[in-house]
């Protein structure tokens, strides 16, 4: 199977998806993708084709987020749900390491890194790009994460081109999405109509091509057909994006707005509830205790996910830095869009909607940075005074 | 060298269901461990054998409703060392502190055959409010967990870590899906401290703040979300008004429904 290559076009019939994940499954991977559960579409153990939302779609806004059921058999018609892939390379909860006590002195003992290969079904180009994003948190610096390295280096991702945008994404304005331009091992873009229900195939990497050389009989190559569609399709998306981020400048012009009373007007909406940064797919906070036995003998160092909205987050000798939800909304949004330039030289911001979606009475950034935007100050601090 | 004496641990009952203690006695498995770290000096729910104090630790369960509870709250704290309240009874006042908005006198004539028998005060109050407290443990019922990690922190002489965090935080990191935003059912996660481990949203039922107050809990944005949902205000001052109504920031809310009156 010689002939399948790196950078090669095919055509997948919705008909043979089965035998894609079986092919995923022969390659040695753990299936992970979207999936209906509790009202929403989330990430999960992928074992067949009906794990996946056969026919289902979400219609998303500020604060709200309702399943709802499309007129067609798509698998891939929705946008993203309240997880990302963050949670698969960087647990909620993770132990790092254990020490035991031994002869007055004592063994510290890393954790096995490691686990199951696992390929990521569906990921769309704003979490490909919050993958990069994580990737320079994790293991981009001069020490990396030996977890996350580990866990990093057993994913496949299977990336899917929109088909549409939702009603909170705005991949366009930071230039993530919807089209996937790098990244992917796979891309799939599934095309409904005209003709039978079927995907679009690219390979991204000889990792991609030694899964699609399973499939027998081989993939039919793609005809211009296809790949006009599929172009086509990622146009209409990029142009029916639920919202705009204008970019320009906008480090400085939240650098320099620092005291500009919108913070004040966000902030009495604000709950710090943290529900934001739980689901961005690039926040990366997180806190270390230390959980000793009762004995007193052994103690193990645990990992948990934690937040800028948290008031203990910045807790130093006794008080916490940032005391008021504004410098708190201010810290998460000034370094999301802004100092996250200076510290990795991008946005920390990939426009997939999440943290508008989720935040439960709606805080929406684009019309936070908007309104900084319509009436900038000049006021400059160097930093959080309140 | 000698052999250090173990600590002395009192667990103490004020106005309250017993249901707090009965966490610790819930340790099972780690109660030994405990035992052994610990002399068990004076627990009634436990063992009638009781050591007189002083007491290193002592846990204090239910809220203060008797001038008899004022004065023995006083004796406790003055033979602790340390003094722990545990439950929404003692660091909230309890469910019975519903009593605060209401008539006392009222209530005991509407039950009691003899209400010239019953003594007690117009208010159910946290422990807190006669006495200083070193730390509390949330809830209704206290997390084993918690309680667990506070033992623990007693005995490696270190500060427990009980974070005053919002439920929103446990709820994601466990994987729920948010009620409010994929089904518009009111919740109180936002404003409630985390600890209970998200245990309602995870049923795809709505916090009922059992936890208490989280650390910077945004109450005015709260009602408001609330009153968005559509949940009339006789139920937003209810779900403020059950095991913490009396903490500050819960009272706060479900007084200023009540100013809005019903809808």
């Amino acid at each position: 199977m010689g002939e399948v290559r790196v950078g090669g076009q095919y055509v997948l019939d919705r008909a043979r998806f089965p035998e894609f994940l079986s092919a995923l499954s022969a390659c040695g991977y753990d299936v992970v993708g979207p999936t209906v559960r509790d009202s929403a579409i989330v990430y999960d153990r992928i074992e067949k084709l009906d794990d996946l939302p056969v026919g289902w779609t979400d219609r998303q806004d500020g604060g709200k987020y309702r399943l709802e059921r499309r007129s067609d058999e798509a698998l891939f018609g929705y946008n993203v749900g309240p997880f990302s892939w963050k949670r698969f390379l960087f647990p909620p909860r993770e132990r790092l390491w254990t020490a035991e006590k031994v002869e007055g002195s004592f063994v510290v003992r890393p954790e096995p890194t490691g686990g199951p290969r696992l390929a990521f079904l569906g990921v769309r180009a704003c979490e490909l790009a919050a993958l990069d994003m994580t990737d320079k948190v994790f293991q981009g610096g001069p020490v990396a994460d030996p977890g996350y390295r580990a866990r990093r280096a057993r994913i496949l991702k299977v990336a899917v081109q929109c088909g549409q945008a939702g009603g909170t994404c705005f991949c366009v304005s930071m230039g993530t999405g919807p089209g996937v331009r790098s990244g992917a091992d796979l891309v799939l873009t599934e095309i409904l109509s005209p003709g039978p229900h079927r995907f679009l195939l690219e390979v991204g990497t000889p990792l991609g091509a030694e899964v699609v050389a399973r499939l027998a009989p081989p993939l039919s190559s793609a005809a211009k057909d296809e790949e006009g569609l599929a172009r086509g399709i990622v146009e209409r998306t990029a142009g029916s994006m639920g919202r705009r981020m204008d970019t320009g400048g906008i480090r400085d012009l939240l650098r320099t707005n620092l005291e500009h009373p919108r913070w004040e007007i966000v902030a009495a909406r604000c709950l710090s509830c943290t529900n934001c940064t739980m689901v961005c797919p690039t926040c990366f906070c997180s806190s270390q205790e230390e959980v000793p036995s009762l004995d007193a003998q052994a103690v193990e160092r645990w990992r948990r996910w934690d937040s800028c909205y948290n008031l203990a987050f910045t807790e130093l000798h006794g008080t916490s830095v940032r005391k008021s939800g504004l410098s708190r909304y201010r810290q998460w949004m000034t370094h999301k869009l802004g100092t996250w330039h200076d510290q990795f030289g991008t946005s920390g911001c990939v426009g997939c909607g999440r943290c508008i979606t989720w935040c439960p009475v709606g805080i929406d950034l684009t019309e936070e940075v908007a309104a900084i935007r319509a009436s900038p100050g000049t006021i400059t601090t160097k930093g959080g005074s309140r | 060298m000698s052999i250090p004496r173990r600590p002395r641990l009192a667990v103490w009952k004020f106005a309250s269901c017993d249901g707090c203690q009965l966490s610790v006695l819930d340790l099972e498995d780690d109660l030994l461990a405990i035992a052994g770290r610990i002399e068990i000096a004076n627990f009634r729910e436990a063992s009638s054998a009781v050591v007189e104090g002083p007491y290193d630790l002592s846990l204090v369960e239910g809220s203060v409703t008797t001038v008899e509870d004022v004065r023995r709250i006083k004796e406790v704290r003055a033979e602790s060392r340390v003094l722990v309240t545990i439950g929404a009874c003692a660091t909230a006042g309890g469910v019975q502190a519903l009593r605060n908005f209401a008539d006392v006198e009222e209530f005991t004539r509407a039950v009691y055959a003899h209400p010239e028998y019953i003594r007690t005060l117009a208010t159910s109050t946290p422990i807190a409010d006669h006495v200083s407290v070193d730390f509390e443990l949330r809830g209704c019922p206290i997390s084993k967990a918690q309680l667990l990690e506070l033992v623990s922190a007693y005995l490696g002489g270190r500060v427990p870590n009980l974070p005053n965090e919002s439920v929103c935080l446990e709820c994601k990191r466990r994987g729920n899906v948010c009620v409010v935003v994929a089904r518009g059912t009111p919740c109180l996660g936002p404003v409630t401290q985390t600890g209970c481990g998200a245990i309602c949203p995870a049923y795809q039922r709505g916090c009922y703040g059992c936890f208490g107050p989280q650390g910077s809990p945004n109450i005015p944005s709260m009602l408001r979300h609330l009153d968005y949902l559509g949940m009339p205000h006789p139920e937003v001052q209810r779900v403020f008004r059950t095991f913490n109504a009396f903490a500050p920031a819960f009272r706060a809310a479900s007084e200023a429904v009540g100013e809005k009156g019903g809808k």
